[in-house]
């Protein structure tokens, strides 16, 4: 027994090591360039699979191949990924860097997914495994004990250049203010740069010493990273030192829960523990302080009147109407299958587009939608429908009240959490491994043939988008529009955003779980990968790309969804949905308003130009306030 | 126009004595709002030079441009007689234009580290860049570890000006140094403005506080609507001041 409990201390504190190389490669990225980089993962991923190629693959002596990866191919993509991907952020909205970074983290995969074949099994050459010494009657063998030691040796390095060398002190300085640090005579841009090649370099390490623990795997390397978030959340994103202690701890927690957990439902904990952090230690996070002086001065996409809204939902109607009789029955699954998609995305048009604040874990709602349509009154009930709606409207609500106090990127994170959490605990257990849930169709009188749900889909998205964009012309959109420019200035005249924010929230995933529950009709069956936390993320990219503050937004997201099967047809290239959202989403820095923002600039440019109205082409935008006193003074 | 390099734009090794910074028909502004509207000014070596004027007249604006930090959309800009319009403006520091802004610190680090950055546009050691800045400022010795965010403002505005001492710079450009502070503290940074000027330093100030301004300054602009009304010595300039605020004619 107790030499058992010490066999467990050693495992947890080597997975604890592997956890904190991971977390502080995140911290050092967004503590030296402000930016929270979602990708860290998938960056460290891509290494790991690098080095096989060059070790095993081209049969590269492993300490070259090493060498040559920690430090020359990951910082020089460190160094690319910030040049063509991150330096437009800077000033942008944490929304837009949030997107970046997270179509970056699809875009690696889907590459990695398209170079190395997942159906491969691959293993990375070992380094020490085989050799072992005896500790106190455990026995620790020199692989554990090199993570030991590359971990320390890290954490040295890490204390001494950023507090004891002129440029690690810069790299922090960047972040407090990257005009000054040009004026003290040092190129931010340049930085920046360094920052990132050292976070990708982190990365790596982190991606080739957790490797040899399994086989190598796209997606479970690249989700590694999650745990690092929840013990990077523990040192606050800020503090190397807190967050190393962080994940000590849950490396620790989680060695002894695969050792001493029951095996009954208790053990399905185990993979959750991580998000149980992350979720506990932003609830009892005091919130930060309200950004002052921060106008991005984003135009949004122009609103139509209500004639133009109820015009375009009838004519979206018959249009459906007509595609219904059109497409060939294969077609119209897909098309039907986008709309429904395109229904779930109008939930993020309220939440992100309108009122700024980033979900992901919509599909999670939808989910719950479809799970509550399935059981309840039979399956195919209006009440079961109305069900669908207000049961995940009402965790969505307690989910904000929870969580409501944290504000955008630790927000996000909470959601992510949720929606981790709950693939595991509520999706895998109650529909169980490729389980499935028969969902049906909702009679109210009307045929439940494919042509008739489709244009009964149809009906529905356009009511719900004619309905968000009367919300928007209202009192409480511009309430949102006010609260989304900034937060600050609604708390000093007295607004109370606080209901507001749950009111959205609340609203957002009441309208993701009828998108659900029209989802699962459709496909007649729900499982538990329908709604697989990825999915959310994918969702908010597709969208965003589309442009989020629009209805037509969320209807091109659908109309690219529908597409998906035909562009893989025509692409033969694995992965390829993931690669096209990944490069849309990334390069969203440069045109923050998505295709459909752009079109609608084009558009407002062309009509200010043959004198039409007003243009709406920001008049300054100004980075920080700073800056707003300088125009004026 | 290819940037020009760090050497060749160092003040002190221009071409004979051309001014240290001059202007001509430069328009400059944020996006659609145009702020600078066809400045023309000399600022000869050696002076100190006041930029006064009221709220909206472009002075912070033209202090930019003279730092690099704005480009200008048309004229040119001549620091010590080369043509800079465009250069990045880590590449002004380097070659001896010091920018300081309002309480321009790093919040985030300590008092030591904030210097330890400012010496990267000199060559200057860390300990004797620490030895510069203390000597002026000994305050600031007593405040080493300390976060500079947490400094009390007349404090950070020292830690600011001590950018000054630790890299020798040619031009000095300060904005409002007097905002926000103590009538006392306003008069100790401004003898120190003159100890700088009295080294030989080239000084370049925005001032709402015109008469502390006025009292070191050797020639004296006032700025109207984005345009210099009026250049001169201290003397002439006081007179027509309230004219100017006050948007009266003479």
């Amino acid at each position: 027994m107790h030499g058992a409990f010490l066999s467990y201390l050693v495992v947890g504190i080597v997975i604890g090591c592997l956890y904190a190389l991971t977390a502080s490669g995140l911290v050092v990225t967004y503590t030296t360039s402000g930016i929270f980089n979602f990708a860290h993962g998938a960056i460290g991923m891509f290494m790991a699979f690098t080095y096989w190629q060059l070790a095993v693959g081209w049969h590269v002596p492993v300490p070259i191949a090493l060498l040559l990866t920690l430090f020359v191919l990951a910082p020089l993509m460190g160094a690319l990924v910030e040049r063509i991907f991150i330096r437009p952020l800077y000033g942008a909205s944490l929304g837009v860097t949030l997107v970046v970074t997270l179509g970056l983290l699809l875009l690696l995969l889907g590459v990695a997914n398209a170079v190395w074949s997942p159906t491969v099994t691959r293993n990375l050459p070992p380094i020490l495994m085989g050799h072992q010494v005896t500790i106190f009657g455990v026995v620790v063998s020199f692989y554990q004990l090199m993570v030991l030691v590359v971990s320390v040796a890290v954490a040295v390095v890490l204390r001494v250049l950023f507090t004891r060398t002129r440029v690690g002190i810069t790299m922090r300085a960047v972040v407090d203010d990257r005009e000054l640090t040009a004026m003290a005579g040092t190129s931010p841009h340049r930085t920046a740069q360094l920052s990132w090649a050292l976070g990708a370099s982190m990365a790596a390490l982190a991606g080739i010493l957790i490797a040899p623990l399994e086989h190598l795997d796209q997606l479970n390397l690249t989700l590694l990273v999650v745990t690092g978030y929840a013990a990077a959340v523990v040192g606050r994103l800020r503090s190397v030192p807190l967050t190393v202690l962080g994940a000590m701890l849950l490396g620790l927690l989680n060695s002894y829960a695969v050792g001493y957990l029951p095996s009954n439902w208790l053990s399905d904990l185990q993979p959750v523990l991580p998000m149980a952090v992350l979720f506990i230690m932003l609830l009892v996070m005091r919130p930060g302080r309200l950004a002052a002086g921060r106008v991005t001065g984003r135009i949004t996409a122009r609103i139509p009147s209500a004639q133009q809204s109820l015009l375009a939902s009838a004519l979206f109607v018959a249009a459906a109407v007509v595609a219904s009789r059109l497409l060939s029955p294969s077609n119209l699954i897909t098309a039907g299958a986008g709309l429904v998609i395109g229904l779930i995305a109008l939930s993020l048009v309220l939440l992100t587009g309108f009122s700024g604040q980033v979900s992901l874990c919509q599909m999670t709602f939808a989910g719950a939608g479809a799970f509550v349509m399935g059981k309840t009154f039979g399956g195919s009930s209006i009440f079961g429908l109305v069900l669908a709606v207000i049961v995940p409207a009402a965790v969505g609500g307690l989910l904000a009240a929870a969580v409501l106090r944290l504000r955008g990127l630790y927000l996000a994170l909470a959601t992510l959490a949720f929606a981790y959490a709950a693939d595991s605990l509520f999706f895998n257990h109650f529909l169980g491994f490729g389980g499935i849930l028969k969902v049906g169709r909702v009679r109210i009188g009307l045929p439940t043939t494919q042509r008739g749900y489709f244009v009964l889909i149809a009906v529905v998205f356009a009511a719900v988008a004619a309905g968000l964009m009367a919300l928007r012309r209202g009192p409480v959109g511009r309430l949102l529009a006010a609260m989304n420019d900034s937060e600050v200035a609604c708390a000093s005249v007295g607004l109370n955003i606080t209901w507001v924010k749950i009111l959205v929230f609340t609203l957002s995933a009441g309208i993701a779980g009828l998108g659900g529950a029209f989802y699962g009709g459709w496909q007649h069956e729900v499982g538990p990968n329908d709604f697989y936390f990825l999915f959310s993320l994918i969702l908010l990219l597709l969208i965003t790309i589309a442009g989020i503050d629009t209805v037509t937004g969320a209807f091109a997201a659908a109309i690219f969804y529908a597409l998906q099967p035909q562009i893989a047809r025509w692409v033969p290239i694995v992965s390829i949905n993931y690669i096209l959202v990944g490069v849309g989403a990334a390069m969203l820095g440069r045109n923050t308003g998505g295709v459909i923002g752009q079109m609608s600039a084009q558009r407002e440019w062309l009509r200010a130009r043959l004198g039409r109205g007003p243009t709406t082409e920001p008049l300054a935008v100004l980075d920080d306030g700073r800056d707003v006193a300088g125009a004026l003074s | 126009m290819p940037a020009p390099s760090a050497e060749v734009m160092t003040a002190s090794a221009g071409p004979g004595r051309a001014p240290v910074v001059e202007m001509f028909d430069v328009h400059a502004g944020y996006g659609k709002v145009a702020v600078l509207r066809g400045v023309n000014l000399t600022v000869p070596r050696g002076s100190v030079f006041a930029l006064l004027g009221p709220n909206g007249a472009g002075k912070s604006t033209l202090l930019k441009v003279a730092g690099g930090r704005l480009v200008p959309t048309s004229g040119c800009v001549h620091v010590a007689g080369r043509h800079v319009n465009g250069t990045p403006p880590e590449t002004f520091a380097r070659a001896g234009v010091c920018s300081i802004p309002d309480q321009g610190v790093f919040p985030n680090l300590t008092v030591a580290e904030n210097i330890r950055v400012f010496t990267h546009a000199g060559g200057v050691s860390a300990s004797a860049a620490e030895e510069r800045a203390f000597s002026r400022f000994p305050r600031l010795a007593e405040r080493r570890r300390q976060l500079a965010g947490t400094l009390s403002g007349g404090e950070r505005q020292m830690l600011a000006m001590a950018r000054a001492f630790v890299n020798d710079p040619a031009v000095l450009l300060l904005d409002e140094i007097s905002m926000g502070l103590a009538p006392m503290i306003v008069a100790q940074l401004y003898e120190v403005v003159g100890g700088l000027a009295d080294e030989g330093i080239t000084v370049v100030l925005v001032e709402q506080f015109a008469q502390a301004a006025l009292r070191v300054a050797t020639y004296a602009a006032i700025m109207k609507q984005g345009r210099i009304e009026r250049v001169g010595e201290p003397g002439d300039i006081r007179d027509e001041l309230a004219g100017a605020y006050l948007g009266g004619h003479q």
